[in-house]
């Protein structure tokens, strides 16, 4: 790993587990790269925890190319830090100067408990999914695809929905902790397309009634959720989703 | 409510609800601005207190009154409950919280301002509503209807009161700026084609109104009206 000259020092959100109180602890880093991923510093600061004997900070991670969605930090006071459009594995410690202080702290939201440290459990994302967010299909063979005729516009808006990555910024950075954004892509991508339409009205019915029994707050469209989404997931699904969700109650018989 | 389900209840039940009494008071407000701006005619009041007998008389008017009530009250009832239930799907606060970076700050203070609102709108009913249905107006106009007007220009003769009533309208104005089009996307009315004409509409209703109701006690105060 290329070594650097940049000082920093770190906040970070220490917690045992979920039935402990946390607290920010200081470190003092040196030699960071410009060119590092905010998660290779981590790295680096957990291999100096660690040489001391020390426990190293527990976060989560995976594919470390924002596509799995799961680095979650909450970084000066925002998620996945300073930049937008992208998650802390793709942030490099050039977006901070030399001699910052950097608070990073864990998602924070009833329905993500801390696990340990900086890592929270999000299954109740999971739960969500499990809820409608999926179609129904018989088995056989896939009919020609020439069948279901899809207009550009909505093949679009449903890809773009299905770009989250189910990260959770949204929920982390709303003031609410509301994960409309997240339900309403979910919702979306599913909605928009010709496979999604039987089970249209039930889902979202399921989905929003799993997402109140999670503890998620109530959304009051500051749009906090789209200028954080790593992924650009846009507001427009959150009125798909309200209006379906109108349909589903006052229009559709079908009460779920 | 049967068939209906958790249509109210569910998180996007209330919202709908604190939409739609929200527009409600957006309506109710240029009917209340445009009855009230009649003492800009600066006739004495007497046209101002030809609207304001229509108003206290018209049977209409005055079922419209209940609803209005009604409307106000389910808007504060159910933004209590969603601030609580807001505040509890956080428990543990962020150390650092850079609000700004990504939403205005009126967006996040609707609590903060509709608080602010409600201190004035009892403020605001002691006033006028109280004098006009309960205590009684002292006196009469020249066409015999009671003196609203000369009630207005006695209260207004405070300038405690009328910094009070522009603080309020500044907190309207910001409530509004947030609310106006947050309530066409909580009930779903988001198009491309119509989402600017709705902001704009939002931005351009807030600020007249504000400073429509904010001109009253200010033109009163400072004598431009008599
Ligand atoms: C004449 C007075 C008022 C008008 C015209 C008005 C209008 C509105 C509108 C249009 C919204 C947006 C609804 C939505 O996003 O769906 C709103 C939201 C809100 N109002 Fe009012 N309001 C008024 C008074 C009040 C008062 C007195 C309070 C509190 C005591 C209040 C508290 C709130 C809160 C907390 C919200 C945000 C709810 C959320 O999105 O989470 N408002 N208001
Ligand atoms: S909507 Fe955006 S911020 Fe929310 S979970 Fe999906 S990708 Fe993450
Ligand atoms: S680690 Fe997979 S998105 Fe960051």
């Amino acid at each position: 790993m290329s070594t650097g000259n940049m000082n920093l020092t770190l906040k970070v959100w220490r917690q045992k587990n979920n039935n402990t109180k946390g607290a920010l602890v200081d470190y003092k880093l040196s030699g960071i790269s410009p060119d590092m991923s905010f998660l290779e510093m981590f790295d680096v600061l957990n291999e100096d925890l660690i040489n001391k004997g020390e426990e190293p900070v527990v976060f989560d991670h995976d594919c470390r190319e924002g596509i799995c969605g799961m680095c979650s930090m909450f970084i000066n006071g925002r998620p996945h830090g300073p930049k937008d459009l992208v998650t802390t594995c793709q942030l490099h410690m050039r977006s901070f100067n030399d001699g910052d202080t950097i608070v990073v702290e864990p998602w924070r939201a009833a329905a993500f408990p801390v696990v340990k440290d900086l890592t929270v459990d999000r299954s109740a994302f999971d739960r969500v999914i499990a809820a409608g967010g999926f179609i129904s299909v018989n088995t056989g063979n896939a009919q020609d695809a020439n069948n279901l005729p899809i207009p550009k516009m909505q093949a679009d808006a449903a890809f773009e929905a299905a770009a989250c990555i189910g990260c959770g910024a949204c929920v982390a950075t709303c003031k609410n902790a509301s994960a409309m954004l997240f339900v309403s892509a979910k919702i979306s991508q599913l909605a928009l397309l010709p496979q999604g339409q039987p089970e249209r009205y039930r889902r979202v019915q399921s989905m929003v009634a799993q997402m109140d029994a999670e503890g998620f707050g109530n959304c009051t469209n500051t749009g906090a959720c789209e200028a954080e989404c790593p992924k650009g997931i846009s507001l427009e699904n959150i009125a798909r989703m309200n209006r379906d969700f109108a349909t589903s109650k006052f229009i559709s018989e079908e009460t779920v | 409510m049967s068939g209906f389900g958790n249509a109210f209840s569910s998180s996007i039940g209330k919202k709908f609800i604190m939409g739609i009494t929200g527009l409600f008071l957006i309506l109710f407000l240029i009917v209340h601005c445009f009855i009230n701006a009649l003492i800009f005619i600066n006739d004495g009041g007497l046209t101002f207190n030809i609207g304001a007998h229509f108003m206290a008389t018209n049977w209409l008017i005055r079922a419209g009154e209940v609803v209005l009530f009604i409307g106000l009250l389910v808007h504060i009832f159910q933004a209590l409950r969603l601030t609580l239930q807001n505040q509890k799907a956080r428990p543990v606060k962020y150390a650092v919280n850079d609000g700004k970076a990504n939403s205005k700050w009126y967006s996040r203070s609707m609590g903060l301002l509709g608080t602010l609102l409600l201190i004035f709108l009892v403020v605001h009913l002691k006033d006028f509503w109280v004098v006009s249905r309960f205590t009684g107006i002292p006196t009469v106009d020249a066409n015999g209807h009671e003196d609203l007007y000369a009630v207005m220009r006695e209260k207004f003769q405070d300038p405690v009161r009328v910094a009070v009533y522009i603080l309020a309208m500044f907190s309207l104005c910001y409530h509004l700026l947030h609310g106006f089009a947050s309530a066409f996307q909580t009930l779903g009315w988001n198009h491309s084609k119509y989402n600017g004409i709705i902001k704009g509409l939002g931005v351009w209703y807030s600020i007249i109104i504000s400073i429509l109701f904010a001109a009253m006690p200010i033109a009163v105060y400072a004598g431009l009206i008599n």
